[in-house]
């Protein structure tokens, strides 16, 4: 289960430019932190963070430790054609989440 | 005639502008109006705000069965958008045939126990966070309205007792800096009113949510007094004393602050 909110146009014109938002709940533990009995916590980092609009990568970022918890993207992409926004995330201890998005271009 | 008008005029101006002043009379300030533009805009901005996150989340528990009653909150209580609207306004109240007041954490606990027969969640759990926020967002933008219960007033009055005592190694109370200070500045930051408006928040410096038990804590460590124990009565009566102090201001669950 994880908690995904995105913010994207449903509708845009075509040769638009559009933001979307994305932010997800993650701890982003950084690796370097003691916990409470004294021991460092295993690093826990979203690593990479992917956008594709039907298939083609439009946008990408790697993460790193000195991103805060529940990191927040915010990016633009050009309207071209119609079709679904993939957002993805990976990260340590297999992390893996997804959103998708439908754009109708007109 | 026309000085008869005259004074009736004058008399409705006067009756206008002293109306005016009434209602402009309440100064209290949420500690969202001292806040920089860019947080306002993240805490009013749903897909922003990652106390959002902890609603989305506290929703999906909302519906989830657990205990050994195998029940979900919306088993018994429905749809939360009708049947917890308002309710984080009352809180802390007197649970049915309890004696003493319980906050809103405290009150889902309850549920926990008694209803679903699970185990209590721990202070600051996540899954404790999450469904109060959730629940206290169903009262968004709602005034904080404490029950007229005459029984909570001995707590209430603790609270405020609390609130005024000169407490720790740097002999502070809370009413140094949130009555005669605020608005000033300590180290670099706008001392708020201590209204609470928006728990549980979303601190950034937490980088989580956290309960008003949380910012109480911190606010005792910082005056280098030792806190109260975590299940204490104390809390309960200090968030009776603030609520009761912040009547009629809006609720904002989840709020962010800095």
């Amino acid at each position: 289960m994880s908690n995904i909110l995105v913010n994207a146009p449903k509708t845009a014109r075509r040769g638009d430019v559009i933001e979307i938002k994305a932010l997800i709940l993650h701890p982003m533990e950084t690796g370097f932190r003691p916990g409470p009995n004294g021991r460092i916590l295993p690093r826990n980092i979203i690593e990479r963070f992917t956008a594709t609009w039907n298939g083609t990568e439009i946008f990408a970022m790697d993460m790193s430790p000195a991103i805060a918890a529940n990191p927040f993207v915010s990016f633009f992409a050009r309207a071209n054609d119609s079709g679904t926004v993939v957002l993805r995330w990976t990260g340590d201890e297999g992390f893996a989440a997804e959103h998708r998005v439908d754009i109708a271009v007109e | 005639m026309s000085r008869r008008l005259l004074v009736v005029g004058l008399g409705l101006v006067f009756a206008a502008s002293y109306a005016t002043a009434q209602v402009g009379a309440d100064k209290r300030r949420s500690g969202y109006q001292d806040m920089g533009e860019a947080l306002q805009k993240m805490q009013d901005d749903d897909t922003a705000n990652p106390g959002m996150l902890f609603v989305q989340l506290g929703g999906q528990l909302w519906s989830k069965q657990t205990g050994v009653a195998d029940k979900s909150c919306a088993d018994c209580h429905g749809a939360a958008a009708a049947s917890m609207k308002g309710v984080a306004t009352r809180y802390p109240a007197i649970p049915q045939g309890g004696d003493r007041p319980v906050d809103l954490e405290g009150r889902i606990n309850l549920c926990r126990t008694e209803h679903q027969r699970a185990d209590r969640l721990p202070p600051e759990n996540r899954e404790l966070l999450a469904l109060t926020a959730y629940v206290a967002h169903q009262s968004r933008d709602m005034p904080i309205a404490p029950p007229y219960d005459h029984r909570l007033d001995a707590f209430r009055q603790q609270g405020a007792e609390i609130y005024r005592r000169r407490q720790g190694q740097l002999n502070l109370s809370c009413a140094i800096c949130h009555d005669d200070n605020a608005g000033k500045k300590l180290a670099g930051v706008v001392i708020p009113e201590a209204h609470p408006t928006g728990y549980p928040i979303y601190r950034l410096e937490w980088q989580a949510l956290g309960s008003l038990k949380r910012r109480l804590r911190n606010c005792l460590a910082g005056i280098r007094a030792e806190a109260w124990p975590l299940d204490a009565s104390e809390y309960v009566a200090v968030e009776l004393f603030l609520m009761d102090r912040a009547k009629g201001l809006k609720l904002e669950t989840p709020a962010i602050r800095p």
